[in-house]
């Protein structure tokens, strides 16, 4: 956990008594509403088809069982009991009333949270892998590195009104858990044959109408030139990027137009002028952030105590969920553990207050008083001691978030879409339940595999479908909804766009589609254990069209 | 529009020149960028103060050579939303060194004043007058910024190590 300090709270506090007073002057009409807009945004709150909806921030997706459980009382006071994790590390309520909204944010206040610039041409919420700190194959703790670029960029008088939204996200381990590709910004940590550390640079990535995978601008970026690098591309993205159409206003049009040799040039003309000054990061600085972020007294402990071996023996269903939701922690003896927040027939990434209450006093039992929420739209708790897995497998089953699909086909991803959301044009969250259901038999789920479903109900893209194994969009013709289906996307180190099968097929018809894919794909497959993806990569992506034309 | 200046409305001692007039003697005059560049030598010669409206899409390192000459730059936010010169203010501050005066004009609200202190602005151009009345109070909303800025304030980051509540555990160094 990151402790804030009084500058912290002081701010926090600050940014609320701002807000009460915007909302004050709209109340009463001396703000007119595109006035009040880029405020609101700032502060995360959107205008709905409903309602208002709050955004407020998880920076790197960290959580305490304080702030858990100021996240339950938030939904149950001021929202409908329950709030949507998004895939950016946020949590998402819909049903706010703008008057409302001061005490909302002043609630989430005395817990150190926040829904500053979680939306807005700001830069946003900084992610991160939500395994961070405890990953067996990370380099280091990229939280740090994340709070000192949030810390930078909150408030920034220079960067807050952008010509469109900004995200950065941090990586420091082997395996990306971070979707880096896909992000405005994004800080990968390597070693270099000599032992050092420092940071590749990737700018240009988002999905939308136009999706880019983010370019390596600079393969080997030292530490202490972090802050700068950051400002350097924000000053060269908020000076020459388009104004004239928000849909060329992100960064990934820019470098495309100028291409990315051309940007990186620019860049590295405007850094050399600021690099050594005020920004270069003194290594005190660092450790300063660094010693805020308070770490769990371990246990020493074995790895694969024997109990737990005999419960994986006596219980299959314990044990099909060990295999699934259950991976390595760095340390021995302990584990990271999902919650899926994907039930049959639930709302990808929703969770109850009480569930929120619920897993609140489990991370305290279980977890050092922990939670992370990851883009995945599900829970983790980081150090669960792994003698206590079978005890905690039962609780998490009792408040329905043992669901072993993690990974697999009924873990989607998805945005609200539109049931909920003013930009959508086809709704998401009854799809991703049809599909659900239509796989609810674990064990042809898991004979399926690894297999990533994303859908976005809108080309906006919040449902990250570009990088779905299997990707569905929304689109409305004629007054009907239509979905497009893409596949071979992916979001990990090897990054990918998926590529359009074919014509859109209607609402009626998605969940067919998809057992058609998976059908072919069992078909097609060389070994049982040929992951979808590798499939697709090498049989191509004909023999499923095919397969979900021709009846078509 | 009213005009604020260290934190006070005052009387704009400026004429604002458009690209045809004849530029009047004796007096304070803002004349916009082109036409400034066009005429740059004879106009730094007049005895009277000279300002420069300078749009906010051109790069501001043209004004360079002339900024010892300029008494004031006034940057320009067609739109509160349209932030281009806030980059354009910390340049002239911060790299070219300009300390003349710094005038945002255009969509300037009071929800902006902060900001556009912090970036290096000196006064400001008022779009609307309760916004002027309240100037001080509205750049005085925050009273702690993680980030160095032009018109001076050590961020935070350095801020804490000077006042002694480092935290005492430091159980990893990172670099």
């Amino acid at each position: 956990m990151y402790l804030y300090d009084d500058f912290d709270r002081t701010l926090v506090a600050e940014r609320v008594a701002d807000f009460r007073d915007q909302v004050a002057r709209r109340l009463s009409g001396e703000l007119t509403e595109d006035e009040f807009k880029p405020l609101r945004l700032m502060n995360g709150v959107y205008l709905q088809l409903h309602a208002y909806m709050l955004r407020t921030a998880i920076p790197y997706g960290t959580l305490s069982s304080k702030q858990l459980r100021m996240l339950a009382h938030v939904a149950r006071r001021y929202d409908r009991g329950y709030g949507h994790f998004t895939t950016r590390q946020n949590i998402q309520y819909h049903w706010i009333k703008l008057e409302e909204l001061p005490d909302a944010m002043a609630d989430l206040a005395s817990v150190g949270m926040h829904g500053m610039q979680t939306s807005g041409n700001c830069v946003r919420n900084i992610t991160t892998d939500q395994w961070a700190g405890v990953a067996p194959d990370e380099i280091e703790d990229p939280r740090i590195w994340a709070e000192v670029v949030r810390q930078h960029v909150t408030l920034h008088p220079e960067f807050s009104f952008l010509p469109r939204k900004f995200k950065i996200a941090v990586g420091t381990a082997r395996h990306d858990r971070a979707a880096l590709r896909i992000h405005d910004l994004a800080l990968q940590l390597h070693r270099n044959g000599a032992g050092e550390t420092g940071f590749e640079v990737m700018v240009g990535g988002g999905l939308g109408r136009t999706p880019f995978l983010a370019k390596t601008i600079k393969p080997f970026l030292q530490k202490r030139d972090v802050l700068s690098y950051v400002e350097a591309v924000l000053r060269t993205y908020n000076q020459f990027a388009r104004r004239d159409n928000i849909w060329k206003a992100r960064i990934k049009i820019l470098v495309h137009d100028l291409g990315a040799e051309a940007f990186a040039k620019e860049v590295d003309a405007e850094w050399q002028s600021i690099k050594d000054g005020a920004l270069a990061l003194d290594p005190a600085v660092v450790a300063d952030i660094a010693g805020r972020f308070r770490y769990p007294q371990y246990q020493r402990l074995d790895d694969g105590p024997p109990p737990l071996g005999e419960a994986r023996h006596a219980d299959r269903r314990f044990d099909a969920w060990m295999n699934n939701s259950v991976v390595n922690h760095k340390m021995p003896g302990y584990a990271i553990v999902t919650l899926s927040l994907k039930p049959e027939g639930g709302t990808p990434g929703d969770a109850t207050a009480e569930q929120m209450d619920a897993v609140a006093d489990l991370a305290d039992r279980y977890s050092f008083g922990e939670i992370r929420v990851g883009h995945e739209q599900n829970l983790a708790l980081p150090h669960v001691a792994q003698r206590d897995l079978p005890e905690l497998w039962q609780e998490l089953h009792a408040i329905g978030v043992a669901t072993p699909n993690v990974g697999l086909v009924s873990d989607i991803i998805a945005c609200p879409g539109l049931d909920y959301c003013s930009l959508a044009n086809a709704r998401s969250i009854p799809i991703a339940q049809e599909i659900a259901s239509r796989f609810r038999n674990l064990d042809l789920a898991r004979d399926l595999g690894r297999l990533h479903i994303n859908i976005s109900g809108c080309i906006n893209a919040c449902g990250h479908h570009h990088v779905g194994h299997i990707g569905i969009l929304g689109v409305e013709k004629n007054g009907e909804e239509f979905y497009q289906i893409t596949l071979g996307g992916k979001a990990d180190a090897d990054a990918k766009l998926g590529t359009l099968i074919g014509p859109a097929v209607p609402y009626a018809q998605v969940a067919d589609v998809v057992e058609d894919i998976a059908a072919a794909y069992i078909e097609l497959r060389a070994r049982p254990d040929e992951l979808f993806i590798d499939t697709l990569a090498r049989a191509g992506i004909e023999p499923f069209r095919e397969r979900v034309y021709a009846a078509r | 529009m009213p005009l604020v200046k260290g934190s006070r409305l005052v009387e704009d001692d400026y004429v604002r020149v458009l690209d045809e007039e004849p530029v009047p003697d004796g007096v304070p005059v803002i004349v916009p960028g082109k036409r400034f560049l066009a005429d740059a030598a004879e106009l730094s010669r007049r005895e009277a103060l000279l300002g420069v409206l300078w749009p906010n899409d051109r790069r501001v390192a043209e004004l360079e050579p002339w900024l010892n000459r300029l008494a004031l730059v006034a940057l320009v936010f067609p739109k509160f939303r349209d932030g281009r010169a806030y980059s354009q203010a910390r340049l002239l501050r911060e790299r070219y060194g300009f300390r003349g005066e710094l005038r945002a004009t255009g969509d300037v609200l009071r929800d902006q004043f902060q900001f556009l202190l912090r970036a290096g602005f000196d006064s400001f151009e008022v779009k609307k007058p309760a916004d002027a009345l309240v100037f001080a109070k509205a750049a005085a909303r925050y009273s702690v910024f993680y980030q160095p800025s032009a018109n001076g304030g050590a961020p935070v980051l350095r801020r804490r190590l000077q006042s002694g509540n480092a935290p005492a555990v430091r159980p990893r160094e990172t670099v």
